[in-house]
């Protein structure tokens, strides 16, 4: 494979005296406000993500302060709004705000921005040696309706959600909850900030969709695809199937509150856990959005500090494909105490477990193409290796709540929380970092303090993992979910969580000042400075790559 | 209008802790109390002491009547054994007291987790065995091999027989769980924000269960009996237990009047979602005398932690001399008791009629048990 800067072809008018071809910049404002290249409304997504990260997991810091001990010592006076003359209510369910905003910041703003939005946006066309995406416009829409989304959720917590200021129902936002049990406009600027956000996703879904099937450079066919690119493809799919269910879900929502409907009302005829399989049709996809991004970067990173191809490529590629229909038979294995009927649990146990085995053939594919290899141990590798032993715990403790007699004990307990956060915080969050160590050089042109890199890593490592491992514990001893206070018996292990936090957001802090020094002041980064393991498309460009790339394509062989 | 009766209806009834203290009426949804939570007559929090497995009280008046029970004079019946049915810090299940709960966490401790353990290990040993002997200094060629169908059949074989050595046993307790012995006694159990309520309609038999406040905590009223140790842990005692016969069979129909709860007790291995307008059964056999406690594990507003669910399991003839105690009677038996409508407590509405046997009394309407809720039924 091989790629010109040609500037031959598709010169812009205006550039006939620039040598370097088409890295005619617009001014500032029409550059990132009406932005339409992909790498900036790339750059843009990264941003959001990161603020959001930072709001999200600052969110995390409140609640790890106030379940460190016993008793109800930080809602009472941290929590900003209304301090001072709220009751016990209130405190109460400012904490459920907190754990509300908390997810939906992490999931919406965070997790799906950055690995859709941001590493998809910009490496999705680099790497098929495309110059754009299908359709630049709609994707400066995509951006630009998040940001909306965002002020929405963030406003709804100035606003009264019933017993409190904000929405109070978690980010599951299950009737009646959040209808009848949550009065105020709060949680309607919840449901609005969902449905932007999902028209968001649902217009990047299309343009990644059509990009990747129409504008592949000659040669590259879907079974030489990048395997990142093959991850977004599954991914815009997931979200165009799913996403529109949510809608629906929260447009009933919606007309339950305020038109009079009763969808979710059993008062009037409805029924309070159809809520609940419409959220989890898209729930359950969504969890996957959120990690087969990060599949396929892991996949990436793995090969290129191997030194070797990618182990299995169709296999790893089949398995993301079958992980995502699996994925939509699944759902209601978050359901299991809802009242089910014993087909169904039987059911949803069994289709639940099948999840494992393309996962496993994932897990045993990485560690093949790390097997016999060259490796080296940069700060990407580094996340990878931890993605895929964390990812791992993750997944068997996924296996034991799969079983629906199981599941009786484990849900809505702690042990459950620990398994999605050993699959998205330290899965999701782990491959995002990986991708932008990996990229970092790639996109702003400047090489990444490796030193720093390494010391973010093992704070993290450690720090997270102190975090989540013990609330197994906790699950298993019975302690739930959503709640502000605890029983003394679980004291101890709250109390270590809290300190594995403090490590984490140590970790987090030398990540920025790795950022912030980097950007200013790191070594500039030649095109390809991982060598000859990185053989994607993007390697062959400049760092960072100019404006408008591949004005002659590339051909694969 | 009637959607915006019902709005102010449900408001007035759910914000009554916001609308007593601040006595702005109906919809108080943005008027935050200032005041310190005095409570009043209309707080959620109960209006009066009753000490867990008290003597017969006369029927009905406590709810008007606060200030008669002398706090914290009445010990309970049964103090709670220290890591029996309640958290202890463990790092392990709960102990369990049902068959169900026997063979499940059987299954967990004795197949899925080593397992898991055993997955984990393998992937970390080969990962950190990569590590060593593949970095660039012990290899510094890479190989190029990407393709080995036998060993990719075998990584797709060997998990689904581990699977099915899960599934056998999943599905096997989950056959368990679902084919119940013939109900000795049935509870019906409401969940309501934010305490629950348990009705014995074979007994004639009803009470609210409020959690125990501490004696030092602000938010408890002087008349509220304050938890002591033979209550329970903090935030997981009650002031009245749900009773149950130890041996026996005992089926919980299970609901709720206004959003989702869960009723949850570890040491049983039982949780089901009590949603309104719906009935779902579970059921457990305890073997073992003793408290066992559990908590609402389905978040429901803002006392959602707040809720707990304390069971007293007690020997059927001490069983039977408690109901008659509340006023009820065994079914077959003569009565106790006057027959009482309302079950010896507050609940001055309800009345479940003592002859209905074996089935709950399903109220597709709530059950205006509580005087703050009462006009929910107003639409």
């Amino acid at each position: 494979m091989s790629t010109t800067a040609d500037a031959l072809n598709l010169k812009p008018h205006e550039a006939h005296d620039a040598h370097h071809d088409a890295d005619h910049k617009p001014g500032f404002f029409v550059r990132w406000f009406m932005s339409t290249n992909h790498k900036d409304i790339g750059t843009l997504y990264l941003i959001f993500a990161i603020i959001a990260g930072t709001l999200g997991g600052a969110i995390s810091g409140i609640m790890r302060w106030e379940l460190m001990e016993p008793g109800i010592q930080v809602l009472n006076h941290a929590w900003p709004i209304g301090a001072g003359t709220a009751n016990f209510d209130e405190w109460t369910h400012h904490w459920n705000v907190l754990i509300t905003a908390h997810a939906l910041i992490m999931i919406f703003f965070t997790i799906m921005p950055a690995m859709m939005g941001g590493f998809g946006n910009w490496f999705v066309p680099l790497m098929i040696g495309a110059p754009d995406m299908a359709f630049p416009r709609m994707n400066n829409i995509s951006f630009w309706l998040l940001v909306p989304a965002f002020l929405l959720l963030l406003g709804s917590t100035f606003v009264s959600g019933g017993t409190g200021l904000g929405a109070g129902t978690g980010w599951t936002l299950y009737a009646p909850l959040s209808t009848s049990g949550s009065s105020g406009p709060a949680v309607d600027m919840v449901i609005f900030s969902m449905h932007l956000a999902g028209a968001s996703s649902i217009l990047g879904a299309i343009n990644f969709i059509t990009t990747i099937f129409n504008m592949r450079a000659p040669g590259m066919t879907l079974h030489k695809m990048p395997l990142f690119v093959w991850s977004v493809l599954v991914t815009a799919f997931l979200l165009l199937l799913s996403l529109p269910v949510l809608a629906g879900a929260i447009t009933m929502l919606l007309t339950d509150r305020n038109f009079g409907t009763a969808f979710f009302d059993a008062s009037g005829g409805g029924n309070v856990v159809l809520y609940q399989h419409l959220f989890w049709f898209f729930g359950h996809p969504e969890v996957y959005i959120m990690i087969i991004p990060g599949f396929g970067m892991i996949s990436q990173v793995v090969a290129t500090f191997s030194r070797k191809p990618v182990f299995g490529y169709l296999g790893m590629a089949y398995a993301m494909v079958a992980i995502g229909v699996i994925g939509f038979v699944v759902w209601a294995h978050h359901m299991f105490t809802t009242g089910m009927s014993v087909d169904e649990k039987m059911y949803f146990t069994a289709a639940t477990m099948i999840i494992a085995v393309p996962t496993g053939v994932k897990v045993f594919s990485w560690i093949a193409t790390m097997w016999g290899g060259s490796l080296t141990f940069e700060t990407p590798m580094l996340f990878a290796i931890g993605f895929i032993f964390l990812f791992t715990i993750g997944g068997v403790t996924g296996v034991v709540l799969a079983n629906g007699g199981v599941d009786t004990y484990m849900q809505d307990t702690y042990y459950v929380v620990a398994h999605f956060h050993y699959v998205l915080s330290l899965g999701a969050i782990f491959a995002i970092f990986a991708g932008f160590y990996y990229w970092f050089a790639k996109m702003s042109g400047r090489m990444y303090n490796e030193l720093l890199g390494k010391i973010h890593f093992f704070l993290m490592f450690v720090g997270v993992n102190v975090i989540f491992f013990p609330m197994h514990f906790l699950g298993l001893d019975g302690m739930p979910r959503r709640i502000p206070d605890y029983t003394p018996a679980f004291e101890h292990w709250n109390y270590v969580e809290t300190i594995g936090y403090m490590i984490t957001i140590a970790g987090v802090a030398v990540f920025f000042v790795n950022l912030f020094w980097s950007l200013a002041a790191g070594r500039k980064a030649p095109d390809n400075p991982w060598g000859e393991g990185a053989t994607t498309l993007e390697w062959t460009l400049s760092s960072p790559p100019p404006f408008h790339q591949y004005s002659t394509l590339p051909r694969i062989d | 209008m009637r959607r915006i009766g019902w709005a102010i209806a449900l408001a007035a009834a759910w914000l009554t802790p916001a609308a007593a203290q601040a006595p702005a009426s109906a919809p108080a949804v943005s008027t935050p109390a200032a005041a310190q939570p005095t409570g009043g007559p209309g707080d959620h929090t109960r209006p009066e002491a009753l000490p867990p497995g008290s003597q017969p009280t006369p029927p009905g008046g406590f709810a008007q009547n606060p200030g008669q029970p002398e706090p914290g004079t009445a010990p309970p019946i049964m103090t709670p054994t220290p890591g029996v049915g309640e958290p202890d810090g463990r790092m392990m299940l709960q102990d369990q007291v049902t068959p169900i709960g026997r063979e499940a966490a059987a299954f967990h401790d004795y197949w899925l987790l080593p397992l898991c353990a055993g997955i984990s290990i393998v992937v970390l040993a080969l990962l950190l065995w990569s590590i060593v002997r593949y970095r660039r200094g012990a290899n510094p060629v890479p190989s190029r091999n990407s393709h080995n169908t036998t060993i990719e059949v075998i990584w797709t074989l060997v998990p689904v027989l581990l699977l099915v050595t899960i599934a056998i046993p999943s599905i096997r307790l989950l056959r368990h769980t679902y084919s119940p012995p013939p109900a000795d006694l049935t509870v019906k159990v409401t969940g309501h924000q934010w305490y629950w309520s348990y009705e014995y309609p074979e007994n004639g038999v009803s009470f609210d269960s409020y959690m125990l406040k501490e004696a030092n905590d602000p938010t408890r009223q002087k008349n509220q009996r304050a938890r002591t140790d033979a209550d329970g842990p903090p935030l997981l005692a009650v002031d009245e237990r749900l009773v149950i016969p130890q041996g026996k069979v005992v089926k919980f129909i299970v609901t709720a009047d206004d959003v989702i709860h869960s009723f949850a007790i570890p040491a049983f291995w039982i949780k089901q979602d009590a949603n309104p307008g719906q009935l779902h059964e579970t059921w457990a056999k305890v073997d073992r005398p003793g408290v066992y406690f559990g908590q609402c594990s389905e978040l429901c507003g803002a006392r959602h932690g707040f809720m707990p669910i304390a069971v007293e399991v007690v020997p059927p003839a001490q069983f039977a001399a408690w109901v008659a105690s509340k006023g009820g009677k065994m079914p077959g038996a003569q009565p106790a008791a006057p027959p009482a409508t309302t079950g010896g407590t507050d609940t001055d509405a309800v009345t479940p009629a003592p002859a209905v046997a074996g089935t709950a009394t399903v109220n597709p309407a709530p059950a205006p048990q509580n005087p703050n809720v009462a006009n929910r039924t107003n639409q």
